[in-house]
Protein backbone atom coordinates (compact mmCIF):
# COMPACT_ATOMS: atom_id res chain seq x y z
CA UNK A 1 0.00 0.00 0.00
CA UNK A 2 1.38 3.41 -0.95
CA UNK A 3 0.96 5.86 1.90
CA UNK A 4 3.33 8.52 0.55
CA UNK A 5 0.44 10.98 0.10
CA UNK A 6 0.07 10.99 3.88
CA UNK A 7 2.10 13.52 5.73
CA UNK A 8 4.08 11.73 8.44
CA UNK A 9 2.24 13.64 11.11
CA UNK A 10 -1.23 12.79 9.78
CA UNK A 11 -0.14 9.18 9.45
CA UNK A 12 0.88 8.91 13.08
CA UNK A 13 -2.31 10.55 14.26
CA UNK A 14 -4.30 7.99 12.25
CA UNK A 15 -2.31 5.14 13.79
CA UNK A 16 -2.84 6.50 17.27
CA UNK A 17 -6.58 6.86 16.68
CA UNK A 18 -6.85 3.33 15.36
CA UNK A 19 -4.91 1.99 18.33
CA UNK A 20 -7.17 3.91 20.71
CA UNK A 21 -10.30 2.53 19.02
CA UNK A 22 -8.88 -1.00 19.17
CA UNK A 23 -8.01 -0.54 22.83
CA UNK A 24 -11.48 0.74 23.67
CA UNK A 25 -13.05 -2.14 21.74
CA UNK A 26 -10.84 -4.65 23.57
CA UNK A 27 -11.69 -3.14 26.93
CA UNK A 28 -15.40 -3.09 26.14
CA UNK A 29 -15.23 -6.68 25.00
CA UNK A 30 -12.92 -8.18 27.61
CA UNK A 31 -13.43 -6.09 30.73
CA UNK A 32 -16.39 -6.40 33.03
CA UNK A 33 -16.78 -4.40 36.24
CA UNK A 34 -16.94 -6.01 39.65
CA UNK A 35 -20.30 -5.83 41.38
CA UNK A 36 -20.04 -4.55 44.94
CA UNK A 37 -19.84 -7.32 47.55
CA UNK A 38 -22.67 -7.72 50.02
CA UNK A 39 -22.03 -7.89 53.75
CA UNK A 40 -23.91 -11.12 54.38
CA UNK A 41 -26.49 -13.25 52.55
CA UNK A 42 -30.02 -11.82 52.78
CA UNK A 43 -32.79 -13.64 54.65
CA UNK A 44 -35.41 -15.28 52.44
CA UNK A 45 -38.83 -16.69 53.21
CA UNK A 46 -39.21 -20.44 53.38
CA UNK A 47 -41.55 -20.74 50.40
CA UNK A 48 -39.02 -19.06 48.12
CA UNK A 49 -36.20 -21.27 49.42
CA UNK A 50 -38.32 -24.34 48.70
CA UNK A 51 -39.05 -23.14 45.17
CA UNK A 52 -35.34 -22.49 44.73
CA UNK A 53 -34.47 -26.02 45.82
CA UNK A 54 -36.51 -27.31 42.88
CA UNK A 55 -34.84 -24.94 40.45
CA UNK A 56 -31.39 -26.03 41.66
CA UNK A 57 -32.43 -29.67 41.25
CA UNK A 58 -33.80 -29.02 37.74
CA UNK A 59 -30.59 -27.19 36.88
CA UNK A 60 -28.44 -30.11 38.05
CA UNK A 61 -26.23 -27.66 39.94
CA UNK A 62 -25.10 -30.28 42.44
CA UNK A 63 -24.20 -32.76 39.70
CA UNK A 64 -21.14 -30.67 38.83
CA UNK A 65 -20.74 -28.51 41.93
CA UNK A 66 -20.40 -31.44 44.36
CA UNK A 67 -17.41 -33.74 44.10
CA UNK A 68 -17.74 -37.40 45.14
CA UNK A 69 -17.29 -37.54 48.90
CA UNK A 70 -17.25 -33.74 49.08
CA UNK A 71 -19.57 -31.25 50.76
CA UNK A 72 -22.83 -30.43 48.96
CA UNK A 73 -22.33 -27.63 46.39
CA UNK A 74 -18.76 -26.93 47.59
CA UNK A 75 -17.30 -27.68 44.12
CA UNK A 76 -14.05 -29.47 43.30
CA UNK A 77 -15.34 -31.87 40.65
CA UNK A 78 -12.86 -32.15 37.76
CA UNK A 79 -14.39 -31.54 34.33
CA UNK A 80 -12.16 -32.89 31.60
CA UNK A 81 -12.56 -30.85 28.40
CA UNK A 82 -10.62 -30.94 25.13
CA UNK A 83 -9.03 -27.67 26.32
CA UNK A 84 -7.80 -28.85 29.71
CA UNK A 85 -9.24 -29.74 33.08
CA UNK A 86 -11.55 -27.42 34.99
CA UNK A 87 -12.68 -27.75 38.58
CA UNK A 88 -16.19 -26.75 39.56
CA UNK A 89 -16.32 -24.01 42.16
CA UNK A 90 -17.88 -23.55 45.56
CA UNK A 91 -21.42 -22.15 45.30
CA UNK A 92 -22.24 -22.29 49.01
CA UNK A 93 -22.68 -18.88 50.71
CA UNK A 94 -19.16 -18.85 52.18
CA UNK A 95 -17.90 -15.26 51.97
CA UNK A 96 -14.29 -16.03 51.07
CA UNK A 97 -14.42 -19.19 48.97
CA UNK A 98 -18.07 -19.36 47.89
CA UNK A 99 -20.70 -16.90 46.64
CA UNK A 100 -21.50 -15.41 50.06
CA UNK A 101 -20.66 -11.87 48.86
CA UNK A 102 -22.72 -12.11 45.68
CA UNK A 103 -25.79 -9.93 45.36
CA UNK A 104 -28.75 -11.09 43.29
CA UNK A 105 -27.66 -8.88 40.34
CA UNK A 106 -24.19 -10.46 40.52
CA UNK A 107 -25.71 -13.95 40.57
CA UNK A 108 -28.06 -13.14 37.71
CA UNK A 109 -25.19 -11.71 35.64
CA UNK A 110 -23.26 -14.95 36.18
CA UNK A 111 -26.28 -17.04 35.19
CA UNK A 112 -27.04 -15.01 32.06
CA UNK A 113 -23.62 -13.77 30.92
CA UNK A 114 -21.05 -16.03 32.55
CA UNK A 115 -19.34 -13.25 34.53
CA UNK A 116 -18.29 -13.77 38.16
CA UNK A 117 -19.05 -11.12 40.78
CA UNK A 118 -15.50 -9.75 40.64
CA UNK A 119 -15.80 -9.37 36.86
CA UNK A 120 -13.80 -12.37 35.63
CA UNK A 121 -15.10 -14.49 32.77
CA UNK A 122 -16.42 -17.94 33.67
CA UNK A 123 -15.74 -20.82 31.31
CA UNK A 124 -18.70 -21.97 29.21
CA UNK A 125 -18.54 -25.42 30.82
CA UNK A 126 -20.82 -23.56 33.22
CA UNK A 127 -23.94 -23.65 31.03
CA UNK A 128 -24.86 -19.96 31.14
CA UNK A 129 -25.85 -20.21 27.46
CA UNK A 130 -28.81 -22.21 28.80
CA UNK A 131 -29.34 -20.58 32.16
CA UNK A 132 -29.77 -17.22 30.42
CA UNK A 133 -33.04 -18.61 29.03
CA UNK A 134 -34.46 -19.03 32.53
CA UNK A 135 -37.10 -16.78 34.02
CA UNK A 136 -35.98 -14.00 36.40
CA UNK A 137 -38.14 -15.58 39.12
CA UNK A 138 -36.44 -18.97 38.83
CA UNK A 139 -33.02 -17.35 39.03
CA UNK A 140 -34.06 -15.35 42.09
CA UNK A 141 -35.48 -18.49 43.73
CA UNK A 142 -32.29 -20.47 43.00
CA UNK A 143 -30.31 -17.60 44.52
CA UNK A 144 -32.50 -17.68 47.64
CA UNK A 145 -31.94 -21.41 48.04
CA UNK A 146 -28.19 -21.30 47.45
CA UNK A 147 -27.68 -18.34 49.80
CA UNK A 148 -29.68 -20.03 52.57
CA UNK A 149 -27.66 -23.25 52.72
CA UNK A 150 -24.71 -23.96 55.01
CA UNK A 151 -21.55 -22.06 54.09
CA UNK A 152 -18.65 -24.40 53.39
CA UNK A 153 -15.09 -23.17 53.26
CA UNK A 154 -13.59 -24.80 50.18
CA UNK A 155 -11.20 -22.79 47.99
CA UNK A 156 -11.38 -23.36 44.24
CA UNK A 157 -8.88 -25.82 42.86
CA UNK A 158 -6.42 -24.57 40.26
CA UNK A 159 -7.69 -25.22 36.73
CA UNK A 160 -5.32 -26.88 34.29
CA UNK A 161 -6.34 -25.25 31.03
CA UNK A 162 -4.07 -25.36 28.01
CA UNK A 163 -2.78 -22.22 26.31
CA UNK A 164 -4.50 -20.09 25.06
CA UNK A 165 -7.67 -21.17 26.86
CA UNK A 166 -6.03 -20.40 30.20
CA UNK A 167 -6.51 -16.69 29.34
CA UNK A 168 -10.01 -16.04 30.60
CA UNK A 169 -10.72 -12.76 28.74
CA UNK A 170 -10.57 -14.76 25.51
CA UNK A 171 -13.91 -16.28 26.55
CA UNK A 172 -15.37 -12.92 25.53
CA UNK A 173 -14.83 -13.83 21.87
CA UNK A 174 -16.59 -17.13 22.44
CA UNK A 175 -19.47 -15.23 24.04
CA UNK A 176 -19.61 -12.88 21.08
CA UNK A 177 -20.19 -15.87 18.81
CA UNK A 178 -22.40 -18.10 20.90
CA UNK A 179 -24.07 -16.14 23.68
CA UNK A 180 -27.52 -15.10 22.59
CA UNK A 181 -31.14 -15.83 23.37
CA UNK A 182 -33.66 -14.28 25.71
CA UNK A 183 -35.66 -15.86 28.53
CA UNK A 184 -38.03 -18.36 26.93
CA UNK A 185 -41.64 -17.36 26.44
CA UNK A 186 -44.37 -19.99 26.03
CA UNK A 187 -45.67 -20.71 22.52
CA UNK A 188 -49.43 -20.18 22.48
CA UNK A 189 -50.14 -23.02 20.05
CA UNK A 190 -48.49 -25.60 22.33
CA UNK A 191 -49.76 -27.21 25.53
CA UNK A 192 -48.66 -26.01 28.95
CA UNK A 193 -46.77 -29.28 29.49
CA UNK A 194 -44.94 -28.93 26.17
CA UNK A 195 -43.89 -25.38 27.04
CA UNK A 196 -42.80 -26.45 30.50
CA UNK A 197 -40.84 -29.32 28.96
CA UNK A 198 -39.09 -27.04 26.48
CA UNK A 199 -38.24 -24.64 29.29
CA UNK A 200 -36.75 -27.42 31.42
CA UNK A 201 -34.82 -28.96 28.51
CA UNK A 202 -33.40 -25.73 27.06
CA UNK A 203 -33.16 -23.68 30.24
CA UNK A 204 -32.20 -25.14 33.61
CA UNK A 205 -31.85 -28.75 32.41
CA UNK A 206 -29.30 -27.70 29.73
CA UNK A 207 -29.81 -31.07 27.99
CA UNK A 208 -28.10 -29.89 24.80
CA UNK A 209 -24.86 -29.43 26.76
CA UNK A 210 -24.35 -33.19 26.35
CA UNK A 211 -26.99 -34.21 23.80
CA UNK A 212 -25.91 -31.83 21.02
CA UNK A 213 -22.60 -32.27 19.23
CA UNK A 214 -19.98 -29.62 20.03
CA UNK A 215 -17.97 -27.67 17.48
CA UNK A 216 -14.19 -27.26 17.51
CA UNK A 217 -14.26 -24.59 20.21
CA UNK A 218 -16.67 -26.42 22.45
CA UNK A 219 -19.96 -24.72 21.55
CA UNK A 220 -23.13 -26.64 20.79
CA UNK A 221 -23.86 -26.91 17.07
CA UNK A 222 -27.26 -25.23 16.96
CA UNK A 223 -28.05 -26.82 13.58
CA UNK A 224 -27.69 -30.23 15.25
CA UNK A 225 -29.86 -29.41 18.26
CA UNK A 226 -30.21 -32.55 20.43
CA UNK A 227 -28.83 -34.77 17.66
CA UNK A 228 -26.58 -36.55 20.15
CA UNK A 229 -23.09 -35.97 21.50
CA UNK A 230 -20.34 -37.59 23.55
CA UNK A 231 -19.61 -36.92 27.21
CA UNK A 232 -16.95 -38.54 29.39
CA UNK A 233 -16.64 -41.34 26.85
CA UNK A 234 -20.39 -42.02 26.93
CA UNK A 235 -22.64 -41.62 23.98
CA UNK A 236 -25.31 -39.01 24.80
CA UNK A 237 -27.96 -40.29 22.40
CA UNK A 238 -29.98 -38.15 20.02
CA UNK A 239 -33.16 -36.88 21.66
CA UNK A 240 -34.88 -36.19 18.38
CA UNK A 241 -37.05 -38.92 16.89
CA UNK A 242 -37.26 -40.86 20.16
CA UNK A 243 -40.73 -42.07 19.22
CA UNK A 244 -39.77 -43.15 15.71
CA UNK A 245 -36.75 -45.34 16.38
CA UNK A 246 -36.50 -49.07 15.82
CA UNK A 247 -37.09 -49.52 19.55
CA UNK A 248 -39.31 -46.48 20.11
CA UNK A 249 -39.94 -44.72 23.39
CA UNK A 250 -43.42 -43.95 24.61
CA UNK A 251 -44.25 -41.22 27.09
CA UNK A 252 -44.64 -43.49 30.09
CA UNK A 253 -41.31 -45.22 29.45
CA UNK A 254 -39.54 -41.91 29.01
CA UNK A 255 -40.99 -40.49 32.23
CA UNK A 256 -39.89 -43.54 34.20
CA UNK A 257 -36.44 -43.46 32.61
CA UNK A 258 -36.01 -39.75 33.32
CA UNK A 259 -36.80 -40.56 36.95
CA UNK A 260 -34.06 -43.22 37.17
CA UNK A 261 -36.35 -46.26 37.05
CA UNK A 262 -35.53 -49.49 35.24
CA UNK A 263 -37.71 -49.42 32.12
CA UNK A 264 -38.83 -52.54 30.27
CA UNK A 265 -37.52 -52.39 26.72
CA UNK A 266 -34.92 -49.71 27.43
CA UNK A 267 -32.99 -50.17 30.67
CA UNK A 268 -31.96 -47.54 33.20
CA UNK A 269 -29.86 -44.37 33.03
CA UNK A 270 -26.13 -44.98 33.40
CA UNK A 271 -22.98 -42.89 33.32
CA UNK A 272 -23.43 -39.11 33.48
CA UNK A 273 -27.21 -39.48 32.95
CA UNK A 274 -27.60 -41.37 36.23
CA UNK A 275 -27.13 -38.35 38.56
CA UNK A 276 -29.25 -36.22 36.22
CA UNK A 277 -32.12 -38.71 36.43
CA UNK A 278 -31.74 -38.97 40.20
CA UNK A 279 -32.15 -35.17 40.35
CA UNK A 280 -35.28 -35.38 38.22
CA UNK A 281 -36.65 -38.14 40.43
CA UNK A 282 -36.61 -35.70 43.35
CA UNK A 283 -38.90 -33.30 41.44
CA UNK A 284 -42.66 -33.76 40.98
CA UNK A 285 -43.41 -36.38 38.29
CA UNK A 286 -45.13 -33.65 36.25
CA UNK A 287 -41.67 -32.21 35.42
CA UNK A 288 -40.39 -35.43 33.82
CA UNK A 289 -43.77 -35.78 32.11
CA UNK A 290 -43.42 -32.30 30.60
CA UNK A 291 -39.90 -33.10 29.40
CA UNK A 292 -41.19 -36.32 27.83
CA UNK A 293 -43.99 -34.50 26.00
CA UNK A 294 -41.56 -31.95 24.60
CA UNK A 295 -38.88 -34.46 23.61
CA UNK A 296 -41.33 -36.81 21.91
CA UNK A 297 -42.53 -33.88 19.79
CA UNK A 298 -39.07 -33.46 18.27
CA UNK A 299 -38.94 -35.03 14.83
CA UNK A 300 -36.29 -37.36 13.56
CA UNK A 301 -34.17 -35.57 10.96
CA UNK A 302 -33.92 -37.28 7.57
CA UNK A 303 -31.22 -39.86 8.12
CA UNK A 304 -28.41 -40.71 5.78
CA UNK A 305 -28.89 -44.29 4.69
CA UNK A 306 -26.13 -46.67 5.62
CA UNK A 307 -24.20 -47.48 2.48
CA UNK A 308 -21.47 -49.69 3.88
CA UNK A 309 -22.33 -53.35 4.08
CA UNK A 310 -22.26 -54.62 7.68
CA UNK A 311 -19.15 -56.55 8.56
CA UNK A 312 -20.06 -60.20 9.02
CA UNK A 313 -19.73 -61.44 12.57
CA UNK A 314 -17.25 -64.21 13.20
CA UNK A 315 -19.33 -67.19 14.49
CA UNK A 316 -16.44 -68.33 16.70
CA UNK A 317 -16.49 -64.93 18.39
CA UNK A 318 -20.23 -65.05 19.12
CA UNK A 319 -19.88 -68.63 20.41
CA UNK A 320 -17.21 -67.38 22.81
CA UNK A 321 -19.49 -64.47 23.69
CA UNK A 322 -22.25 -66.91 24.61
CA UNK A 323 -19.89 -68.77 26.96
CA UNK A 324 -18.79 -65.53 28.57
CA UNK A 325 -22.39 -64.48 29.02
CA UNK A 326 -23.03 -67.69 30.96
CA UNK A 327 -20.06 -67.24 33.26
CA UNK A 328 -20.07 -63.49 33.83
CA UNK A 329 -23.57 -62.16 33.12
CA UNK A 330 -26.19 -64.90 33.40
CA UNK A 331 -26.29 -64.80 37.21
CA UNK A 332 -28.22 -61.55 36.87
CA UNK A 333 -29.16 -61.27 33.20
CA UNK A 334 -29.89 -64.90 32.28
CA UNK A 335 -33.40 -65.93 31.29
CA UNK A 336 -34.31 -67.45 34.67
CA UNK A 337 -32.18 -65.21 36.90
CA UNK A 338 -34.00 -63.94 39.99
CA UNK A 339 -33.22 -60.37 39.03
CA UNK A 340 -35.16 -60.88 35.81
CA UNK A 341 -37.96 -62.93 37.33
CA UNK A 342 -38.51 -61.16 40.62
CA UNK A 343 -37.03 -57.71 40.08
CA UNK A 344 -38.44 -57.03 36.63
CA UNK A 345 -35.19 -56.28 34.83
CA UNK A 346 -35.48 -56.24 31.03
CA UNK A 347 -33.59 -58.78 28.93
CA UNK A 348 -30.32 -57.20 27.77
CA UNK A 349 -31.11 -57.57 24.08
CA UNK A 350 -34.09 -55.23 24.39
CA UNK A 351 -32.15 -52.39 26.03
CA UNK A 352 -31.37 -49.09 24.32
CA UNK A 353 -27.65 -49.63 24.89
CA UNK A 354 -27.70 -52.75 22.70
CA UNK A 355 -29.90 -51.11 20.06
CA UNK A 356 -27.79 -47.96 19.79
CA UNK A 357 -25.74 -47.28 16.68
CA UNK A 358 -22.66 -46.89 18.85
CA UNK A 359 -21.36 -49.65 21.11
CA UNK A 360 -19.96 -47.16 23.61
CA UNK A 361 -22.71 -47.18 26.21
CA UNK A 362 -22.92 -50.95 26.34
CA UNK A 363 -19.14 -51.25 26.66
CA UNK A 364 -18.89 -48.47 29.24
CA UNK A 365 -21.61 -50.07 31.34
CA UNK A 366 -19.84 -53.43 31.33
CA UNK A 367 -16.47 -51.86 32.12
CA UNK A 368 -17.63 -49.47 34.84
CA UNK A 369 -20.90 -50.98 36.06
CA UNK A 370 -23.67 -48.99 37.68
CA UNK A 371 -22.76 -47.47 41.03
CA UNK A 372 -25.25 -48.02 43.86
CA UNK A 373 -27.66 -45.20 44.68
CA UNK A 374 -27.50 -44.33 48.37
CA UNK A 375 -30.82 -45.15 49.98
CA UNK A 376 -32.13 -47.19 47.04
CA UNK A 377 -32.07 -51.01 46.86
CA UNK A 378 -30.92 -50.96 43.25
CA UNK A 379 -30.08 -51.14 40.51
CA UNK A 380 -26.39 -51.79 41.04
CA UNK A 381 -23.96 -53.51 38.73
CA UNK A 382 -20.30 -54.28 39.36
CA UNK A 383 -17.75 -53.08 36.82
CA UNK A 384 -15.99 -55.78 34.80
CA UNK A 385 -12.89 -53.83 33.75
CA UNK A 386 -10.59 -56.18 35.69
CA UNK A 387 -12.63 -59.34 35.04
CA UNK A 388 -12.73 -59.49 31.24
CA UNK A 389 -10.06 -58.66 28.70
CA UNK A 390 -10.59 -56.71 25.49
CA UNK A 391 -11.02 -59.78 23.31
CA UNK A 392 -13.62 -61.23 25.66
CA UNK A 393 -15.51 -57.98 25.89
CA UNK A 394 -15.59 -57.72 22.09
CA UNK A 395 -16.94 -61.27 21.83
CA UNK A 396 -19.57 -60.59 24.46
CA UNK A 397 -20.67 -57.39 22.74
CA UNK A 398 -20.84 -59.09 19.35
CA UNK A 399 -22.93 -61.93 20.80
CA UNK A 400 -25.45 -59.67 22.54
CA UNK A 401 -25.65 -57.25 19.62
CA UNK A 402 -26.50 -60.14 17.35
CA UNK A 403 -29.51 -60.88 19.54
CA UNK A 404 -30.63 -57.25 19.53
CA UNK A 405 -29.87 -56.22 15.94
CA UNK A 406 -28.83 -59.24 13.86
CA UNK A 407 -28.92 -57.06 10.73
CA UNK A 408 -26.50 -54.46 12.09
CA UNK A 409 -23.41 -55.80 13.85
CA UNK A 410 -21.27 -53.19 15.60
CA UNK A 411 -18.19 -52.25 13.63
CA UNK A 412 -14.86 -51.35 15.26
CA UNK A 413 -15.53 -53.08 18.58
CA UNK A 414 -11.84 -53.74 19.24
CA UNK A 415 -10.74 -50.18 18.57
CA UNK A 416 -13.61 -48.72 20.63
CA UNK A 417 -12.74 -50.96 23.57
CA UNK A 418 -9.08 -50.04 23.27
CA UNK A 419 -9.97 -46.32 23.20
CA UNK A 420 -12.27 -46.63 26.23
CA UNK A 421 -9.56 -48.44 28.20
CA UNK A 422 -7.08 -45.69 27.33
CA UNK A 423 -9.55 -42.98 28.36
CA UNK A 424 -10.10 -44.71 31.71
CA UNK A 425 -6.39 -44.54 32.58
CA UNK B 1 -14.23 -79.45 28.78
CA UNK B 2 -11.19 -77.47 27.92
CA UNK B 3 -7.63 -77.37 29.16
CA UNK B 4 -6.90 -74.14 31.06
CA UNK B 5 -3.72 -73.28 32.94
CA UNK B 6 -4.26 -70.90 35.84
CA UNK B 7 -1.44 -69.32 37.79
CA UNK B 8 -2.71 -69.30 41.36
CA UNK B 9 -0.66 -68.04 44.30
CA UNK B 10 2.52 -68.37 42.26
CA UNK B 11 1.98 -71.95 41.01
CA UNK B 12 0.82 -72.98 37.54
CA UNK B 13 -2.21 -75.28 37.69
CA UNK B 14 -3.28 -77.21 34.60
CA UNK B 15 -7.03 -77.81 34.87
CA UNK B 16 -9.80 -79.46 32.85
CA UNK B 17 -12.69 -77.02 33.14
CA UNK B 18 -16.00 -76.26 31.54
CA UNK B 19 -15.17 -73.28 29.36
CA UNK B 20 -17.89 -71.13 30.94
CA UNK B 21 -16.80 -71.73 34.54
CA UNK B 22 -16.32 -68.67 36.75
CA UNK B 23 -13.02 -68.53 38.64
CA UNK B 24 -14.57 -69.07 42.08
CA UNK B 25 -15.62 -72.65 41.28
CA UNK B 26 -12.21 -73.52 39.88
CA UNK B 27 -10.55 -72.22 43.04
CA UNK B 28 -12.89 -73.95 45.47
CA UNK B 29 -13.84 -77.17 43.68
CA UNK B 30 -10.71 -77.92 41.69
CA UNK B 31 -7.91 -76.40 43.75
CA UNK B 32 -9.38 -76.74 47.26
CA UNK B 33 -8.71 -73.08 47.93
CA UNK B 34 -11.80 -72.49 50.04
CA UNK B 35 -10.92 -69.05 51.39
CA UNK B 36 -12.91 -67.18 48.75
CA UNK B 37 -16.60 -67.66 49.49
CA UNK B 38 -19.76 -67.86 47.45
CA UNK B 39 -21.99 -65.07 48.76
CA UNK B 40 -24.50 -63.81 46.23
CA UNK B 41 -23.13 -64.95 42.88
CA UNK B 42 -24.08 -61.52 41.50
CA UNK B 43 -21.04 -59.38 42.22
CA UNK B 44 -22.94 -57.47 44.88
CA UNK B 45 -21.38 -58.67 48.14
CA UNK B 46 -17.67 -59.25 47.60
CA UNK B 47 -17.25 -62.47 49.63
CA UNK B 48 -15.53 -64.05 46.60
CA UNK B 49 -13.00 -61.24 46.03
CA UNK B 50 -9.55 -62.32 44.84
CA UNK B 51 -6.73 -60.40 43.15
CA UNK B 52 -5.98 -60.82 39.45
CA UNK B 53 -2.65 -59.20 38.57
CA UNK B 54 -3.09 -56.12 40.78
CA UNK B 55 -6.86 -55.65 40.69
CA UNK B 56 -9.51 -57.00 43.07
CA UNK B 57 -12.19 -58.92 41.16
CA UNK B 58 -15.37 -60.79 42.02
CA UNK B 59 -14.33 -64.41 41.37
CA UNK B 60 -17.99 -65.48 41.10
CA UNK B 61 -18.39 -63.68 37.80
CA UNK B 62 -14.88 -63.65 36.38
CA UNK B 63 -14.62 -66.24 33.59
CA UNK B 64 -11.63 -68.61 33.82
CA UNK B 65 -11.29 -68.48 30.06
CA UNK B 66 -9.51 -65.11 30.00
CA UNK B 67 -7.20 -65.69 32.94
CA UNK B 68 -4.39 -67.68 31.32
CA UNK B 69 -1.11 -65.88 31.87
CA UNK B 70 -2.49 -63.74 34.70
CA UNK B 71 -1.40 -63.90 38.32
CA UNK B 72 -4.31 -64.93 40.54
CA UNK B 73 -3.96 -64.51 44.30
CA UNK B 74 -6.33 -65.72 47.02
CA UNK B 75 -6.40 -65.12 50.76
CA UNK B 76 -4.28 -68.26 51.20
CA UNK B 77 -1.35 -66.30 49.74
CA UNK B 78 -1.36 -63.72 52.55
CA UNK B 79 -0.34 -66.05 55.39
CA UNK B 80 -1.54 -68.98 57.45
CA UNK B 81 -3.26 -69.49 60.79
CA UNK B 82 0.18 -70.04 62.34
CA UNK B 83 1.86 -67.20 60.50
CA UNK B 84 -0.68 -64.57 59.55
CA UNK B 85 0.44 -61.78 57.23
CA UNK B 86 0.45 -58.15 58.47
CA UNK B 87 -3.08 -57.41 57.21
CA UNK B 88 -4.43 -60.66 58.66
CA UNK B 89 -2.68 -59.91 61.97
CA UNK B 90 -4.32 -56.48 62.03
CA UNK B 91 -7.76 -58.04 61.41
CA UNK B 92 -7.12 -60.37 64.36
CA UNK B 93 -5.85 -57.55 66.58
CA UNK B 94 -8.91 -55.41 65.85
CA UNK B 95 -11.20 -58.48 66.06
CA UNK B 96 -12.65 -57.49 62.70
CA UNK B 97 -14.37 -60.82 62.02
CA UNK B 98 -17.67 -61.86 63.54
CA UNK B 99 -19.00 -64.81 61.51
CA UNK B 100 -16.02 -64.46 59.17
CA UNK B 101 -17.75 -65.28 55.91
CA UNK B 102 -16.87 -61.98 54.24
CA UNK B 103 -13.36 -61.68 55.65
CA UNK B 104 -11.36 -63.42 52.93
CA UNK B 105 -12.89 -61.08 50.39
CA UNK B 106 -12.36 -58.06 52.64
CA UNK B 107 -8.69 -58.98 53.08
CA UNK B 108 -8.07 -59.34 49.36
CA UNK B 109 -9.81 -56.09 48.45
CA UNK B 110 -7.87 -54.25 51.17
CA UNK B 111 -4.61 -55.93 50.10
CA UNK B 112 -5.06 -54.66 46.54
CA UNK B 113 -5.47 -51.12 47.86
CA UNK B 114 -2.44 -51.28 50.17
CA UNK B 115 -0.21 -52.57 47.39
CA UNK B 116 -1.15 -49.63 45.21
CA UNK B 117 -1.27 -47.05 48.00
CA UNK B 118 0.48 -48.19 51.21
CA UNK B 119 -0.85 -45.29 53.31
CA UNK B 120 -4.43 -44.55 52.28
CA UNK B 121 -6.50 -42.18 54.44
CA UNK B 122 -9.79 -43.34 55.90
CA UNK B 123 -11.88 -41.73 53.15
CA UNK B 124 -9.89 -43.64 50.51
CA UNK B 125 -10.28 -46.88 52.47
CA UNK B 126 -14.03 -46.40 52.83
CA UNK B 127 -14.46 -45.64 49.15
CA UNK B 128 -12.32 -48.58 48.08
CA UNK B 129 -14.01 -51.08 50.42
CA UNK B 130 -17.56 -50.01 49.48
CA UNK B 131 -17.94 -52.98 47.12
CA UNK B 132 -17.67 -55.55 49.93
CA UNK B 133 -20.45 -56.14 52.44
CA UNK B 134 -20.39 -57.63 55.95
CA UNK B 135 -23.81 -58.75 57.10
CA UNK B 136 -22.66 -58.87 60.73
CA UNK B 137 -21.85 -55.20 60.49
CA UNK B 138 -18.15 -55.22 61.47
CA UNK B 139 -17.29 -52.64 58.82
CA UNK B 140 -15.94 -50.18 61.40
CA UNK B 141 -13.53 -52.74 62.80
CA UNK B 142 -12.50 -53.75 59.29
CA UNK B 143 -11.71 -50.12 58.49
CA UNK B 144 -9.76 -49.85 61.78
CA UNK B 145 -7.74 -52.94 60.89
CA UNK B 146 -6.87 -51.62 57.43
CA UNK B 147 -6.05 -48.20 58.91
CA UNK B 148 -3.71 -49.91 61.37
CA UNK B 149 -1.64 -51.38 58.54
CA UNK B 150 -1.94 -48.18 56.49
CA UNK B 151 -0.56 -46.16 59.40
CA UNK B 152 2.57 -48.29 59.83
CA UNK B 153 4.91 -46.09 57.85
CA UNK B 154 7.81 -47.76 56.16
CA UNK B 155 6.48 -51.30 56.53
CA UNK B 156 5.14 -53.31 53.64
CA UNK B 157 1.63 -54.66 54.06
Amino acid sequence: MNLSWLKPRTFWIAVALLAAVALIAAVLLMWRPAIAPIERPPIFDTAQIHRGARVVEAGDCAVCHTRPGGEYLAGGLPLVTPFGTLYSTNITPDAQTGIGQWSLPAFERAMRQGIARDGHFLYPAFPYVHYRLMSPDDIADAYAYLMSGPAVQAPARQNQMNFPMNIRPLVSFWNLLFLHGEPLTPLAERSAAWNRGRYLVDGPGHCAGCHSPLNLIGAEKSSKYLHGGTVDGWDAPALVGLGQRANPWNREQLVDYLRADVVAGHGTPAGPMRPVSLSLARLPASEADAIAEYLLSLEQPPTVTETTAPTPVDPASTAQGALLFTSACAGCHGRAAPMREIDGRPPLHSTSALHAASSRNFLKTVLEGLPPTPGAPGPQMPGFAASVDNRQLAALAAYLRQQARPDQPWADLSSTIEALRQEAK
Amino acid sequence: MSQITLNVNGAAQALELEPDMPLLYALRNHLNLNGAKYGCGLGQCGACTVIVDDQPVFACLTPCAGLQGKQIRTVESLGSAEKPGPLQAAFIEKQAAQCGYCIAGMLMRAQALLERNPHPDEETIREHMAGNLCRCGTHLRIIEAISLVAGQHGSRP
